[in-house]
């Protein structure tokens, strides 16, 4: 299901906790599962539910509390903007409407190449930074004038 | 340490430490409104609904999470706390449908309850409400309105910490937060209808009830679950004569707050299509309905023509009443009567010291701390049993298992062994040199208890002896309502459930004896060769071997009495007057009894049988577990593969057979042949595969499946079901041998 890789990170993970507490390791487990397979279906969701010795229905809820997780298929890259109240009173839904106009999605919405799917965030606390862009889960960009956002979406096309 | 004093709207209360506010409250008998508390439950917090007052707290307190500290003065009714309180419902009820004409928990919602209490005449919410769409968890719980949930968990938190298995979450969060199974599951827990009870909104409902009525039409009568030894609590409610549901009634001694799907939903049984409601005889091969007189005359005059060889066959799920006048009945007309048909080994019957019992209240399996269950099918036999020990388990018990398969009992398991069913005795007899002996050895208030299986396996008695050797306390987990009745009411009687089939006339009470009975096989040949056979039952038997059915009323629709595992005797009365014709069994032995001229037959209400029956018994100085046999070798290794057959739960009786929607379950699902990867190999065989069992004269065709758990040289092969009715001995060897797939059908 997941390969050697992923399962050793994994263990890694679960060695941070007490040998009764695996179940602790959820979180970090659905992003190393993540990362190898771009998002959490159903099965792969089972499977690390089985590897922590925890109920599915415990792995899923989880994986659907966080935005971070993907429960489908998402673009390469994924652009999360943080539409919170501090943000949102900076400006971030200016900005996030500006990426909608360029990608030509609405929020939830992966664009028809495959590169770029756009989601709605929760606060990141970077409020003062607003607005914030998050990519694939990993890395900020803040302050995103539309001047920003654009040479963003330029430089991840070259890649 | 010293209790807490405090005070709750003017009224002092002395709490021990750890007791929350709710707590101190229900002490003193104060309703604080709540949805999310209930008291078997873990503190969620997180309806809110119960906040209330605190002197010197800067905001409301939710009730049910503050813990009580000593000289609080908290008020409940205060205008504060009151307005927090509708508040809270205000809120609950901007996303709530608020359809209660056509929601079918209206009349017993605490939302409307409360909302009556608590709530605005008119709803300040303009906006769009959510909707959650419905789910499909399973044939016995409706998860269809969705909408209507709260959050409150509680179906969630039964799943986690009474079922032991969290088949429901809540996902999302936030206005979108709705509870589900996972992606395609189905909730099988076979606990799963308490989720109905506990979901305080119509969120949960019972699918096999559903818009079949409204609560308030409903007649509650108290009645005795027929089933598993618990002997749980019931009310079964009534409308025109039909019984449309049945609900725990709350007996923290005996089943708490709680039912096993079978107790809740077997009632569907009683209006199978399959009921008997006519007495029907049988000439030159055709059955043709006759009316009382007719067919009891016939009876009696056959049962007398065969006076000194009559084998009366009952079940332990028949009522204690019942079981009394059939032991009467073979001791006047000479023959034998027994209820113990599952068993095989009857060698304890003059060895034991009295009735084999619990060993113990119920109540006292909570603060067991050690605990060896042997030969057990335990979640499924006895689930509520099985229930307190998971509870018990949580408190620190250490449960230790000897059996022939390794089920998941959804319970932490510090020591399991499991060897063949032919090794079970000699590793019970060599538990103390073992860490499950250790395990014991540990503790201060430690059990051995015998389940089915080990009461069901042709060594029980030399089980028991050596049970009884390890010098622990032992108790034996009832395998029916009246597996203690049985012995009160006086049976067996002139021999045991094996030789009671070698008599010339055979009664059957409630019976069906190639599905209730330790052989099939020789059952079925003992009814071949029996010169006259009467089956007294509720349902029109699948298998042809009577002459003369008669139709008698089956639980709810009678009245009698169970004895429960713990030695509680528990009388119940009709909810229902019987289907067509039938009559309660114990009239029908009655006239059977004068017709035959059985001297001292003349009951005339149920009482007097029951008080004939109890007369000058002391239960408990009756209920003893000892027994005095001498240990005999271990018995030679058995030739050919070992069958280890259960009685799956939905197939135990004649009634829940026929309870359609406990039928939809997957705990009803075909039984197939379990085997363990290496025998699979060494036959040939792959999972999902047909295979063809043979035992003595019989075969049976079932899916081969694997279960790496089982032990060396062993197939189990589930007793009890259509599919395995021609096998034989449930505890016996047989063949196995991989169908063509083709040649299959
Ligand atoms: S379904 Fe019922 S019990 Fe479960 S969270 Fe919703 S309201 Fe509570
Ligand atoms: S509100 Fe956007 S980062 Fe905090
Ligand atoms: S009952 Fe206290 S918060 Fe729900």
């Amino acid at each position: 299901m997941l390969s050697p890789e992923s399962l050793r990170r994994i263990d890694r993970e679960i060695a941070k906790y007490p040998a009764e507490h695996k179940q602790s390791a959820v979180m970090a487990a659905l992003i190393v599962a993540q990362d190898e397979k771009g998002w959490l279906a159903t099965e792969t969701m089972d499977f690390v539910a089985q590897y922590l010795g925890m109920a599915p229905v415990a792995v899923y809820e989880v994986a659907s509390f966080y935005n971070m997780y993907n429960l489908e298929p998402a673009g390469q890259y994924k652009l999360t903007v943080c539409t919170c109240l501090p943000c949102g009173l900076q400006g971030s839904l200016d900005a996030a409407d500006h990426l909608k106009a360029r990608l030509g999605v609405d929020f939830g919405e992966t664009t028809a190449d495959g590169r770029f799917t756009l989601k709605e965030g929760e606060c990141m606390g970077a409020c003062a930074m607003a607005p914030v862009v998050l990519v694939n889960n990993k890395k900020m960009h803040d302050y995103m004038s539309n001047a920003k956002l654009d040479a963003l979406l330029d430089e991840l096309r070259k890649r | 340490m010293s209790e807490l004093n405090l005070e709750i709207d003017g009224r002092a209360v002395a709490v021990p430490p750890g007791a929350t506010v709710m707590d101190a409250a229900v002490k003193l008998g104060i309703y604080v409104p709540h949805f999310c508390y209930h008291r078997k439950l873990s503190i969620a917090a997180n309806c809110r609904m119960c906040l209330v007052e605190v002197e010197r707290a800067p905001k409301p307190l939710p009730a049910c999470a503050t813990p009580a500290t000593d000289g609080m003065k908290v008020r409940t009714n205060s205008a504060g706390a009151k307005s927090a309180q509708q508040g809270v419902m205000e809120f609950l009820l901007i996303n709530h449908p608020l359809d209660c004409p056509i929601c079918d928990q209206g009349g017993e919602c605490q939302l409307q309850d409360l909302a009556v209490g608590y709530g605005k005449s008119a709803s300040r919410f303009e906006e769009d409400k959510r909707v959650v769409p419905a789910k499909d968890i399973g044939p016995l719980v409706a998860a269809e309105e969705m909408s209507r949930c709260i959050q409150c968990t509680r179906c969630v938190r039964f799943g986690q910490e009474i079922a032991g298995v969290m088949e429901l979450g809540m996902i999302h969060r936030g206005e979108h937060a709705e509870i589900v199974a996972f992606v395609g599951r189905t909730v099988d827990s076979e606990l799963s209808g308490n989720m109905i009870d506990l979901c305080p909104v119509g969120a949960l409902t019972s699918k096999p009830f559903r818009f079949a009525a409204r609560t308030w039409e409903l007649a509650r009568r108290k009645s005795i679950s027929p089933h598993c030894g618990l002997g749980s609590n019931l009310v079964v409610q009534v409308k025109q004569n039909r019984v449309k549901r049945v609900l725990p009634l709350e007996n923290e001694a005996v089943n708490e707050c709680w039912l096993s799907d079978k107790d809740r939903y077997s009632y569907e049984a009683l209006e199978s299509g399959e009921r008997l409601t006519r007495p029907m005889l049988k000439d030159h091969g055709q059955w043709r309905e006759v009316d009382w007189p007719q067919a009891l005359e016939r009876v009696a005059a056959e049962l007398t023509k065969a006076a000194g060889s009559v084998g009366i066959l009952a079940t332990p799920h028949s009522t204690l009443e019942e079981l009394y006048l059939a032991g009467r009945l073979a001791q006047a007309l000479g023959g034998s009567a027994d209820f113990r048909l599952r068993q095989s080994d009857f060698s304890g019957d003059a060895k034991r010291g009295g009735i084999p019992w619990l060993g113990m209240p119920v109540a006292n399996l909570d603060g067991l701390d050690r605990v060896l269950v042997v030969g057990s099918f335990l979640r499924k036999d006895h689930p509520l049993l099985a229930q307190r020990l998971r509870q018990a388990a949580k408190r620190g018990c250490r449960v230790n298992v000897l059996h022939s398969v390794d089920d998941d009992w959804l319970m932490p398991i510090a020591n399991r062994k499991i060897v063949p069913p032919s090794e079970l005795l000699e590793a019970l007899r060599g538990v103390n040199g073992t860490p499950i002996g250790e395990s014991l050895r540990s503790g201060r208030n430690v059990a051995v208890l015998l389940g089915n299986f080990a009461q069901q396996h042709p060594q029980a008695a030399q089980l028991q002896a050596a049970a009884q050797a390890l010098g622990y306390p032992i108790g034996f987990l009832g395998e029916a309502a009246n597996s203690v009745g049985g012995y009160l009411a006086g049976l067996p009687v002139g021999g045991n459930a094996a030789s009671a089939l070698g008599h010339k006339a055979l009664v059957l009470l409630n019976a069906e004896p190639e599905l209730d009975c330790a052989d099939p096989q020789t059952a079925g040949q003992a009814l071949e060769r029996a010169q006259f056979v009467v089956a007294l039952g509720a349902f029109r038997p699948a298998r042809d071997g009577a002459d003369v059915l008669l139709p008698i009323a089956p639980f709810a629709e009678t009245a009698g009495t169970f004895v429960s595992t713990e030695g509680r005797i528990q009388s119940f009365h009709p909810a229902v007057r019987p289907a067509g014709d039938a009559r309660p069994a114990w009239k029908v032995l009655r006239v059977l009894g004068n017709l035959a001229g059985v001297a001292g037959f003349d009951y005339e209400t149920l009482e007097q049988v029951r008080e004939a029956c109890l007369r000058g018994k002391d239960l408990a100085a009756l209920l003893s577990n000892r027994i005095d046999l001498a240990a005999s070798p271990a018995a030679p290794a058995p030739q050919g593969l070992q069958r280890i057959a259960e009685v799956p739960i939905h197939f135990a009786d004649a009634l829940v057979r026929r309870a359609p929607s406990l039928q939809k379950t997957r705990d009803a699902q075909p039984p197939r042949a379990w085997m363990n990867a290496r025998l699979m190999q060494q036959l040939g065989v792959s999972a999902g595969q047909p295979v063809l069992i043979r035992q003595g004269s019989g075969e049976a065709r079932l899916a081969a499946a694997l279960d790496d758990r089982l032990p060396e040289g062993c197939v189990r092969v589930p007793a009890a079901h259509a599919s395995t009715a021609g096998l034989g001995a449930m505890f016996g060897t047989l063949g196995v041998q991989a169908v063509a797939v083709g040649k299959a059908a």
